[in-house]
């Protein structure tokens, strides 16, 4: 597989709050931002998609809630109960990925409210196990970094090398 | 010395003193006798003591270095509060392995006997005394071999002397990949700061132990493949030199 990574554009981290911690172009050409720019897309996107996650729909439960018991003790009881999302052991995940003939950008959030956006050639296979790979990194070398501050810009110069490194092993 | 023992491994030893490896039936009514009679350890006849292994028995003896990385991360935070700058901040580092080396010297000497002495079906402790370095060369080769292997489980990459005759007490050792500094990327208004501070303090507490008065410091000297390369700089002290030459006058190795 030696051109999974040759569509990898650009990397962006958001932190939980909707900043822009980490931004990094991995190819030449790309049409530049500004900072604040940047600092725009991130907070929209962080909009975005938690709009696109509290707008998943909800099914109706099909065997309504025993009316009388519930009616006596509770009133938001029954109206929260009526409706479930079509899979309740999953968690509701909002917008995954975007894709239009040019990119492909893909979503990935932590458990901890951290996004990663990686903007990819369509073409571009595995992007799970790039993106993957990306976090495994930033866990290893920004979480474990003591002079790290949480949810403040990364600035690591191994994080930085790694992932270079790893990207540039893999075209 | 000033700073509380803080690594796993210490926590191993001062846990040994407790729980010897193998237990009797009555163990409280020999605990009490023992504790009249002689207060000593007990020493079990075939040696196998909490000291002669390490407390993880696994094949490999493996740790995890996901939290050996945050443990040594939250070491640095904790020696960064209230430090007026990069040096006092290295040597608050120093400081807290220090105590470590002096411990480990006594571990290493240890196991090292036991395992050369294991040989003959020796009981007693003081089969064969242990090989303390007398010489600075022995105790760098020390440094540089088992005593790096006991902690990261590779030697030391160089051990050089300085070139230069206006300095001829400093020895240098090389390692190309620190394990402490693996995940760490000092910010760029500190980029003289080496966290390896630490193992440099580990390096001053051996030598202090095998009486050798050393002033142990670490430096960053990236190359283009190893980028987090760190050089110890050993400097020993004056008394140190002058007994080595008289070491060498006399022949002792």
């Amino acid at each position: 597989m030696p051109d999974n990574t040759r569509g990898v554009f650009s990397l962006i981290i958001i932190n939980k709050a909707g900043g822009l911690i980490y931004q990094r172009e991995f190819q030449s050409g790309l049409r530049n931002l500004s900072t604040n720019d940047y600092l725009v897309l991130a907070g929209t996107f962080h909009g975005v998609h938690a709009i696109t996650r509290s707008i998943t729909p909800k099914i109706p439960i099909s065997q309504p809630a025993p009316s009388p018991a519930t009616s006596s003790t509770g009133i938001t009881a029954p109206a929260a109960s009526g409706y479930s999302y079509p899979n309740p052991g999953v968690p509701v995940s909002g917008l995954d990925y975007l894709e239009t003939d040019k990119f492909r950008m893909t979503c990935f959030q932590t458990l901890t409210g951290t996004k990663f956006l990686l903007f990819t050639d369509p073409l571009t296979g595995s992007v799970d196990t790039i993106i993957q790979k990306i976090y495994e990194l930033y866990a290893d070398y920004v979480m474990k970094n003591p002079f790290y501050q949480i949810e403040m810009p990364v600035r690591c110069e191994a994080f930085d090398r790694h992932l270079g490194a790893w990207l540039r092993g893999r075209t | 010395m000033a700073a509380p023992p803080r690594h796993a491994t210490m926590q191993s030893i001062s846990n040994g003193g407790i729980a010897p490896g193998t237990d009797r039936p009555q163990t409280q009514q020999t605990q009490a006798q023992l504790s009249q009679q002689s207060p000593g350890l007990r020493v079990p006849s075939n040696r196998k003591t909490i000291y002669d292994r390490h407390l993880n028995r696994s094949r490999n003896a493996e740790l995890s270095r996901a939290s050996f990385a945050f443990l040594f991360g939250e070491m640095v935070t904790y020696a960064q509060r209230r430090v007026t700058g990069i040096q006092d901040l290295e040597k608050r580092l120093n400081e807290q392995g220090y105590p470590l080396g002096l411990r480990l010297l006594d571990l290493l000497f240890y196991r090292s006997t036991s395992t050369s002495s294991s040989a003959l079906s020796s009981s007693s402790t003081s089969s064969s005394p242990p090989n303390r370095p007398l010489r600075i060369i022995t105790l760098l080769h020390l440094i540089h071999g088992p005593l790096w292997r006991l902690l990261f489980g590779r030697a030391a990459d160089a051990l050089e002397h300085s070139v230069s005759p206006d300095t001829p007490n400093e020895y240098m050792i090389t390692d190309n990949d620190p394990m402490v500094n693996t995940y760490i990327s000092a910010p760029r208004d500190m980029s003289m700061l080496n966290c390896a501070a630490y193992v440099a303090g580990i390096i001053e507490g051996v030598c202090d132990g095998c009486g050798f008065e050393t002033k142990v410091s670490a430096h960053n000297q990236p190359t283009e493949l190893w980028p987090s390369r760190t050089v110890f700089l050993v400097r020993f002290g004056d008394p140190v030199m002058e007994r080595e030459k008289v070491l060498e006058r006399a022949g002792v190795k």
